[in-house]
């Protein structure tokens, strides 16, 4: 069994007048840009497998399904 | 491994050679208990915090929109492991005291449900220790008039109980029977403490202001050690006084500085007795109080006269952790071995001081 990883992230994000956080891309550690295609389910949830926890957005990247964590103004990703 | 809560880091190294010890992190703590009590809100505006960790949810209004006390306890049960990915221990029942009681029964990630109808089976059988206040000294005088189980504690007639603790003897009886109907606190309405004060009445009428020193100074240290429990600086002074008459007066003084140092509390309310009491009687009893609370931490006006104090606040600190290892008595004023009789008390933990949740 592989050890998941946490890696933290830079997250280009869209704050609505609500209030509400769509991330719209992140940037990948070999510097592309890469869109997130679309955010299936959005909740507040901990991160069993990486350890942490927050807002965790299961978003379509690259036709994968990628928990995506917002932990208080810090993103980072499940691998 | 035989590795137990409290044990020193040596110890535990000696019986467990690979232990890997992580540091704690006080502030994720807190965070943590911010998170589950922002769950608990979701269901009532009832939340009572007793300590960091747990919390007295009242959720009578609830029932019907989320269900009974069982079905919101499993609810909470599974958002706190989900979202915060820790697990919660839930005690259901009709008062605070079978609540707690039932948190503990079953750990972890469980719920212990306690009704009026199983009660008698499920609590009473247990150790008087694992009720709510029943410490150390109280399992001890409980246990010698053959107290050991919650269960006796409920079947003994509660006048013996009164004789043997008093006051609280009653409320613990109560607890043990389920009558503990204490309310749980709005949101929000936790009490802001207004002042600290200790009083006594001495074990014989007190005829000189040698005396009277003696007791303030007791006093003056049981309140300046609260202060600093609490993080708080009192600036005005106040002293109680009661002759063998039963006739009282209280007087009280500002201070030029905020302080939580015993000596200049003691200075001061030595001087507002000094001022007010004439002698015409002996007296019976004493108190002094410290009052408009400030925030220790918080900046003051200093004074160009007077030296520093932070020398003999931190010389306090020193002897709070010397008495909080080796006791009350391994320091203390020269001038309390000239009569031991009259203060060889300890106002702060020889009176019970009543949990805020039970009493107010």
């Amino acid at each position: 069994m592989s050890a998941v990883e946490k890696v933290f992230v830079e997250v280009t994000a869209k704050h609505d007048k609500e209030g509400k956080v769509r991330p719209l891309s992140i940037s990948w550690e070999d510097g592309r840009e890469l869109k997130i295609d679309r955010v299936i389910d959005v909740r507040r949830t901990a991160s069993l497998k990486a350890g942490g926890l927050g807002i965790r957005y299961t978003c379509k990247i690259l036709g994968r399904a990628v928990y995506l964590f917002d932990d208080e103004g810090r993103w980072f990703i499940e691998m | 491994m035989g590795v137990k809560t409290g044990e020193v880091l040596w110890q535990a190294k000696q019986k467990c050679p690979g232990l890997v010890i992580v540091p704690p992190d006080f502030k994720k703590y807190l965070r943590f208990s911010r998170m589950a009590r922002e769950i608990y809100a979701d269901y009532t505006n009832q939340i009572e915090a007793f300590g960091i960790d747990e919390n007295w949810l009242d959720v009578t209004g609830a029932e019907h929109i989320s269900g009974d006390g069982e079905k919101i306890a499993d609810t909470i049960r599974q958002r706190v492991k989900s979202e915060l990915g820790v697990t919660v221990s839930v005690g259901v029942s009709w008062n605070k005291t079978f609540a707690k009681l039932g948190s503990d029964m079953k750990k972890p990630d469980a719920i212990t449900v306690i009704s009026e109808n199983n009660f008698k089976q499920k609590v009473w059988p247990l150790p008087v220790g694992d009720l709510l206040y029943v410490g150390r000294a109280t399992k001890q005088k409980f246990a010698n008039r053959a107290i050991f189980t919650i269960g006796d504690l409920a079947k003994r007639n509660v006048r013996d109980l009164k004789l043997l603790l008093g006051v609280w003897g009653e409320t613990l009886w109560q607890f043990a029977n389920g009558f503990d109907n204490a309310p749980i606190r709005q949101l929000g309405e936790e009490s802001i403490v207004k002042s600290v004060g200790n009083s006594t009445t001495t074990v014989r009428d007190l005829v000189n202001i040698e005396d009277v020193k003696l007791i303030i100074y007791v006093l003056a240290e049981s309140v300046a050690v609260r202060l600093r429990s609490h993080g708080l600086k009192c600036t005005t002074v106040a002293i109680s006084v009661r002759n063998n008459e039963l006739i009282s007066f209280e007087r009280q003084g500002k201070i030029s500085t905020p302080t939580f140092v015993s000596g200049d509390i003691a200075a001061k309310a030595m001087e507002l007795f000094k001022a007010n009491y004439t002698w015409d009687k002996p007296i019976r009893s004493l108190g002094v109080r410290g009052a408009d609370l400030v925030t220790a931490d918080r900046h003051i006006q200093l004074n160009l006269f007077k030296c520093d104090q932070s020398d003999r606040e931190s010389l306090e600190r020193t002897i709070d952790s010397l008495r909080e290892r080796f006791g009350s008595y391994c320091i203390q004023r020269c001038a309390m071995m000239i009569d031991s009789n009259l203060t060889g008390f300890n106002p702060k933990n020889d009176h019970v001081i009543h949990p805020v949740a039970f009493t107010r």
